[in-house]
């Protein structure tokens, strides 16, 4: 007879064999997932595989991709050290999106040197303040702040698109639904040669910063007592509220970075399809690394290359978009079930022995 | 002026209804201790396999079968995972979600903007000839009454009979309801189940209804607002039905403005308004102190259960 039961201590060992698991387990379900929708999975893939790590162009595509979820998962993480949600991400990265084009459009279309500095300073401002709003609901009202975040998300796309479909709107656009182009001063500088744009360097700096912060500073130390234990946090005479605020703002500020480098390296204008479930990748992400900021850069790479490779799907093999939906749920899944599976071992026993036990 | 209002009003009932459904099945989670964030997507399957059934097949009740199935079929997952394996609810929820608007966009591709199954509005014999009333309450869809009738019947279930008694004991206190025999994995797996049951139906409702036809998306959230209705309803069915008609009267008024041409407030405020005002119904329930007394969430909402 074979049971699986509780595994006491080895608590890293055990989270990185619940990755790996996590991994096999998403892999699996994923090609299950294929299977039942009528796709052949070897097929798909290996034409993922193709895709993001076959060509130069496909990775570097997933190097361009990694940046804007590095920020969104260290968003993600920062809040759940806290065990506080933020599934406000991409609220945030759209405010952070808006924030670059009220800089670069409006307050400064003169251009100069520091219109970069100051149009990702503007894009981490608002994606801070679009954060603040569920972390004060949160401490001044005790709203639950995953409800919040979620419905903020929608308020912040809404916002967008009447920035872009009306009074921000290109003039010379041609009907066409987008703001106008930035001003080239405000472009993120590509590594010669190539696509590849400073975000990415901006994202792996904030990781380091953030695990600094998180291991080295007052505040850090603070935000793991209070997430592992409020009442003792409380006790120790932390002011838990201003704590929760710092990290939502912090938090929104990265989300609000990811939005800004995105428009800053890639889009270079507001647009349609600005925003596609940034947020709920940061979740991803941040779970997949463990709500470890060093992990989450690995995470954001894994996670960009199955982004780029199911853009493949749709070229390749004619799937949808929307597989990859599938693929991001079966790796939640995946990490789910392979926490549990790893805080356990397989014990054999004789089938008489059973009844002992 | 008085036919604008009943238009309005007859609207905001019509509107409330995916949010009710949702709601109900929500209650039921909440009451047994499971938070469920799936309900997005369970929704969305709701409304693609309703509709696909409806439109196949041209029995309504085969696609009303089909809806439940699909959101029982997506809610099984989630029971899997945080009543069997003790998963964190929140992850789990928002894979169901995620799992749900993948699988529909990639099944709807070839359903888009196809004609298919209508349940349109069937008025009630004499009970719909009452002036102004029998317009609001019974020219209605179907589902509608039978939102509307499955209301009374949950409060019912959760407040009169020893099951309702079960479930609100395994939320409140687990091990206790454990310590006195209690099938408490089972308890919360069935309402969950039944919650995916009530969701599916909120997405038929959408898909065969409301705005008959199916598109990507086309919950737009509901699911969200309608877990945001059961906290600002404190758990309560009844309250829970005030929050889903606030909700319609919402967006009955801004179709209705869009449509009279009013020129009150710019479309975007419109669209952004239930999402806002879900919000504040929120915040309210937290701040004003006769709701506030009574806004205690089930003991155990949101935590595992296993045996020590």
């Amino acid at each position: 007879m074979i049971r699986l039961v509780p595994r006491h201590g080895g608590a890293v060992r055990s989270g990185l064999w619940g990755l790996g698991l996590a991994l096999c387990l998403a892999l699996v379900s994923g090609a299950a997932a294929f299977a039942l929708l009528g796709a052949d999975w070897v097929q798909a893939y290996a034409a993922m595989a193709a895709g993001a790590l076959g060509s130069a162009q496909g990775r570097m595509d997933v190097l361009i991709k990694a940046a804007p979820l590095i920020f969104t998962g260290l968003a993600v993480a920062l809040c759940c050290r806290l065990k506080a949600w933020n599934i406000g991400a991409e609220g945030q990265f759209v405010f952070g999106a808006v924030g670059v084009a009220l800089a670069g459009l409006r307050l400064f279309p003169g251009g100069g040197a520091w219109l970069l500095p100051a149009c990702l300073a503007g894009g981490a401002a608002l994606g801070a303040l679009w954060a603040a709003i569920p972390a004060l609901l949160k401490t001044r009202c005790g709203v639950n702040e995953i409800l919040s975040t979620l419905l903020l998300n929608y308020v912040a796309v809404i916002f967008m698109e009447h920035l872009y479909f009306g009074p921000w709107r290109d003039p010379a656009g041609f009907g066409f639904p987008g703001t106008a182009e930035l001003p080239e001063a405000a472009w993120l500088p590509l590594w010669p040669g190539t696509r590849l744009h400073l975000g990415l360097a901006l994202a792996l700096a904030c990781a380091v910063l953030l695990w600094l912060a998180l291991e080295r500073t007052r505040f850090g130390f603070q935000c793991r007592v209070l997430g592992q234990n409020p009442e003792a946090a409380r006790y120790a005479g932390f002011n838990v509220d201003r704590l929760t605020l710092t990290a939502f703002l912090f938090s929104g500020a990265l989300a609000g970075l990811a939005g800004a480098c995105e428009v800053l390296g890639v889009q270079h204008r507001l647009q349609e399809g600005l925003a596609s479930g940034v947020g709920f990748d940061g979740v991803i992400v941040a779970f997949l690394a463990r709500l470890h900021p060093l992990g989450v850069p690995a995470a954001a790479l894994f996670l960009a290359a199955i982004l780029v490779g199911g853009d493949q799907l749709q070229t390749a093999l004619g799937l949808p978009g929307a597989v990859v939906r599938i693929l991001e749920a079966a790796l939640l899944f995946g990490v789910l079930a392979g926490d549990w599976l790893a805080a356990r071992r397989l014990v054999v026993t004789r089938a008489e022995a059973g009844h002992a036990g | 002026m008085l036919a604008d209002l009943t238009l309005v009003a007859q609207i905001a009932v019509k509107s409330s209804v995916a949010v009710l459904l949702a709601g109900l099945g929500e209650v039921l989670a909440e009451r047994s201790g499971v938070f469920n964030l799936g309900q997005e997507g369970m929704m969305l399957a709701g409304a693609l396999f309703g509709f696909a059934a409806g439109a196949a097949t041209g029995d309504p009740f085969l696609a009303l079968g089909a809806a439940m199935l699909a959101g029982v079929l997506l809610a099984g997952l989630h029971a899997l995972f945080v009543v069997g394996l003790c998963a964190d609810q929140v992850l789990s929820g928002l894979a169901v979600a995620l799992l749900g608007g993948g699988i529909t966009a990639f099944l709807g591709r070839g359903w888009i903007s196809r004609p298919g199954l209508r349940l349109g509005t069937w008025d009630v014999p004499l009970l719909s000839k009452i002036p102004a009333l029998g317009e609001v309450f019974f020219r209605q869809p179907p589902l509608a009454y039978a939102a509307y009738a499955l209301l009374p019947l949950v409060c019912w279930l959760l407040s009169r009979t020893r099951a309702g008694l079960c479930i609100r004991a395994v939320g409140e206190n687990a091990q206790a309801a454990d310590a006195a025999g209690a099938p408490v994995r089972l308890v919360r797996t069935l309402c969950v189940l039944a919650g995916g049951a009530f969701s599916g139906l909120a997405g038929a409702y959408l898909s065969l209804s409301y705005t008959p036809g199916w598109k990507d998306g086309m919950t737009a959230g509901q699911g969200f607002i309608a877990i945001a209705m059961v906290l600002f309803a404190t758990w309560r069915p009844w309250r829970l039905a005030a929050g889903a008609i606030l909700f319609g009267g919402l967006s009955a008024l801004q179709f209705y403005f869009q449509v009279a041409g009013l020129d009150l407030a710019p479309i975007w405020v419109l669209r952004v308004l239930p999402y806002v005002l879900t919000l504040a119904v929120l915040v309210a329930a937290n701040v004003l102190g006769p709701l506030k007394r009574l806004a205690r969430a089930p003991g155990d909402l949101g935590r595992p259960f296993f045996r020590e």
